[in-house]
């Protein structure tokens, strides 16, 4: 192989090497850094693995939202028509947060099933619903029960 | 009537956009000067009847004509004027409205600032900028024309422009952020007529070079008013969230400041020129993907507001058809062009490859991290996010390593430098660094390895920059030499300082901000970070369209009183909705930031309290880095060289510089 040749191998060569341990260390990221959606139903089955941090999404079950007397702790469930799921989250709740209102919860579940969320997401629109919460809904077969009336249709 | 001349105005705008996309670059293919000739003329109308256009959609915000769906959809009678001007662009049609007249807007600038340019090049030029038009006019006018009307049935009041846009972030974001995404279209224009014409060369890259920086410092400056508006405004106290819209933005301009360095190496050495030819592309492409991503409603955020998926069909069709036709377009012409120059291993042009390929995989990351959820949902349905700690993990480090490569890349030589000179150069840097670290680290007390490595990293980079300002000016003496130097060079020093500005503020405000939720009950007061902070209830406020309760929260260093806060939590009476709306008092070092969560019982609130130091760097950077490029456009080389560069590029004269 002639010198020129063997410095283009070695350098094609490197680039490979270069894209391909970057390719790797890219989607190792990414996979301890997804999460996965998860409705109440699945929750309820046992199918959400305990411990990783996961999302889910739901209607705020009217009613059942329990503030602490003395601290930013509060817990509610989340319910997808079919089953349903309690939520403990300590802090400010977004401006949003309604009961019968579409949210999302980020956070792990625990040995009793509750979620541990560190974050709950409501977005900034009456009539909206998140995408994850109206699919859970539909796979409930409930999302026909909610449409159109409050809390927002999921057009 | 208005409206109808405001839709008739955008319709011969589109009229005018086919014939300048099309008969000039048929005319520089066959060598018609008439052909060539209707660009200029073509470009002037379509920019006039586009601003008629913008001028009537305005009008019928400020006089409230409700037949218009869109003003009734994004306004109302009681909104404050200045709203009622940027709820123009305060929703879907109207936005696009104002993109089109942004870039007919660019493109009548460079019909009117590359005159000197040769007629071929300008025709194709503009008649590739015609066709980009063309594509978003018949989007504009097939599936969102922003004159359709509600007749009969005219409602009597608007339902009001969203909150959370009416502020003054938002009357300046959009139109920022889209001067720089349409801004790129120039720099993929002349990428494109330099490949059509089959000539890329110096002279290229220094058409092309102001037109980018120029771009990238209206998108730089349109990414620090969004992160800016998203901290004060969404009540978290968050400035970067890691959002898909977020990297929407952010990722064209990751990949134009790879452009900004590749077009200079090709503009001084001739080298990288099929690379930046891709660059180009691949800049104005996120752009568009950008669009795509935050128009089409795949996304949904404030910003989403077309859930309909024709839109989305249209502006994907468009992406491929623009990102298809010009990667065909490189790929028969790129083989053509070679560099005749080589370099060596220790030379500027190595370590702004570098540079572009650390921005690159950078943008690459963001991409795939961005557009992962979307793809995996469109392919099996399974819902999931990326979480911010992805990017982080990626990101950072990546940016750390180009921080580390910009004090050399400043230093170092074209061509070739010499080891001993170059090592020479840098080890008191690197010492003085080393020890400014330290120092940093010793003062700040509580040890983060964050902080050391950030603050050894901006020293490093800023001391380069002095080091070099002191090499430059051996010969002349300092303050004579400083006067001689360019306005390019200053900008360029400018950025570099505005990077280090930018890291410091990222790294301190994440590390040493000290933050609490908490319920606090009138009279309530409770330490944070050596402040103590003093609640003292809330009282009842009314807006002119809204209602709100608005807190007093007193902070004290020690005895002395150093801030009264007031957050307010409004609910905006149309829309019955509810809006944080942070108190903030901004420093230098530190800004207190109080938010107020939901009313608890017995005048209680939950109450979130945050002291973030330096938090004001991060936008201060941005700026900088901004106003760098903007300083370095107007450098004088630009245009007073025209004349001779164009001969140079006709071949007319053998030596430029």
């Amino acid at each position: 192989m002639n010198p020129v040749r063997k410095r283009r191998l070695f350098i094609v060569l490197a680039i490979l090497a270069g894209v391909g341990a970057a390719v790797a260390l890219a989607l190792s990221a990414l996979q301890q850094n997804i999460n996965l959606f998860y409705t109440p139903s699945q929750i309820a089955a046992g199918e959400a693995p305990e411990g990783a941090r996961i999302r889910a999404g739901g209607l705020v079950e009217k009613g059942s939202l329990q503030r602490d007397a003395t601290s930013l702790a509060a817990t509610f469930r989340v319910t997808d028509g079919v089953a349903t799921v309690t939520v403990r989250y300590q802090g400010i709740l977004p401006d949003l947060f309604r009961e019968g209102q579409g949210i999302v919860a980020l956070g792990r579940v625990d040995a009793g099933g509750m979620l541990q969320a560190d974050e709950v997401l409501a977005k900034h629109d009456e009539n909206y619903m998140p995408p994850e919460v109206s699919q859970a809904l539909e796979k409930s077969g409930m999302l026909k029960h909610y449409e159109n009336g409050k809390p927002g249709g999921a057009q | 009537m208005i409206p109808e001349l405001g839709h008739l105005g955008m319709i011969l705008a589109l009229c005018l956009a086919l014939v300048q996309g099309t008969l000039p670059l048929i005319g520089a293919w066959r060598g018609d000067r008439l052909w060539m000739g209707l660009a200029v003329p073509a470009a002037w109308g379509q920019f006039a009847f586009l601003s008629f256009a913008f001028v009537c959609l305005t009008q019928a915000f400020l006089v409230d004509d409700f037949s218009v769906a869109y003003v009734a959809g994004n306004s109302n009678s009681a909104l404050p004027w200045y709203y009622k001007l940027s709820a123009v662009w305060g929703a879907h049609e109207g936005s696009l409205l104002l993109w089109a007249l942004i870039l007919s807007g660019w493109t009548f600038a460079v019909s009117v600032f590359s005159r000197q340019l040769p007629e071929e090049m300008l025709a194709r030029v503009l008649g590739v900028m015609g066709l980009i038009s063309v594509g978003f006019l018949l989007f504009l006018i097939v599936t969102s024309n922003p004159f359709a009307r509600l007749l009969p049935q005219t409602p009597v009041d608007g339902r009001d422009l969203n909150p959370l846009l009416q502020d003054f972030g938002l009357i300046v974001h959009p139109p920022m952020l889209y001067m720089g995404y349409v801004g790129f279209s120039v720099a993929f224009a002349f990428a494109i007529a330099a490949l059509l014409g089959g000539r890329l060369d110096a002279a290229w890259a220094r058409w092309s070079r102001p037109w980018t920086l120029v771009a990238w410092a209206f998108l730089g400056i349109g990414i620090v008013l969004g992160s800016w508006w998203a901290y004060y405004e969404l009540g978290w106290g968050g400035w970067w969230f890691w959002d898909p819209v977020e990297n929407a933005s952010f990722m064209p301009w990751l990949l134009g400041t790879a452009l900004l360095h590749s077009l200079a190496v090709t503009e001084k050495r001739g080298v990288f020129k099929s690379w930046t030819v891709l660059l180009a592309i691949a800049a104005f492409s996120l752009s568009l993907l950008g669009t795509f991503l935050v128009r089409s409603g795949v996304l949904t955020s404030v910003h989403a507001f077309a859930n309909d998926p024709e839109r989305g069909v249209f502006i994907l069709i468009f992406l491929l058809v623009v990102v298809g036709s010009s990667l065909t377009l490189f790929a028969i012409r790129a083989p053509v062009v070679r560099s005749q120059v080589g370099f060596a291993l220790r030379s500027r042009e190595t370590l702004l490859l570098v540079n572009n390929l650390l921005l690159v995989v950078a943008t690459s990351t963001i991409l795939l991290g961005t557009l992962y959820p979307l793809l995996l949902d469109a392919l099996s349905g399974a819902k999931l996010s990326v979480g911010p700690p992805y990017f982080n993990a990626l990101f950072l480090p990546l940016m750390g390593l180009l921080m580390l490569t910009l004090a050399v890349g400043v230093l170092v030589r074209w061509k070739d430098t010499p080891l001993r000179w170059l090592s020479g150069m840098l080890a008191p840097v690197l010492l003085a660094s080393v020890a400014l670290a330290l120092l940093a680290a010793f003062v700040l007390g509580d040890f983060a390895w964050a902080v050391l490595a950030t603050a050894f990293l901006a020293a490093w980079v800023v001391l380069a920059g002095a080091r070099d300002l002191l090499d430059k000016t051996r010969h002349k003496g300092l303050l004579k030499g400083l006067h001689a130097l360019s306005p390019s060079y200053w900008g360029m020093q400018l950025s570099h300082l505005g990077i280090a500005v930018c890291a410091l503020g990222i790294v301190l405000s994440s590390q040493e901000s000290a933050e609490r939720d908490l319920r606090m009950a009138p009279g309530d007061a409770v330490e944070l970070g050596g402040y103590r902070f003093v609640f003292e209830g809330t009282r009842h406020h009314e807006g002119p369209n809204f209602v709100a309760d608005r807190a007093s929260v007193r902070v004290f260093d020690g005895d002395d009183e150093v801030a009264v806060l007031h957050p307010e939590k409004r609910l905006y009476t149309v829309q019955r909705m509810p809006m944080t709306e942070a108190g903030i008092d901004a420093g230098f070092t530190r800004d207190f930031y109080v938010a107020l969560g939901e009313p608890l019982e017995n005048g209680a609130w939950a109450v979130r309290l945050h002291i973030k130091p330096f938090v004001r760097w991060i936008w201060l950077g941005g700026l900088m880095m901004a106003f760098g490029a903007a300083l370095a456009a107007c450098d004088r080389r630009y245009r007073v060289k025209v004349r001779a560069r164009v001969r140079e590029a006709l071949g007319l004269a053998g030596q430029g510089a």
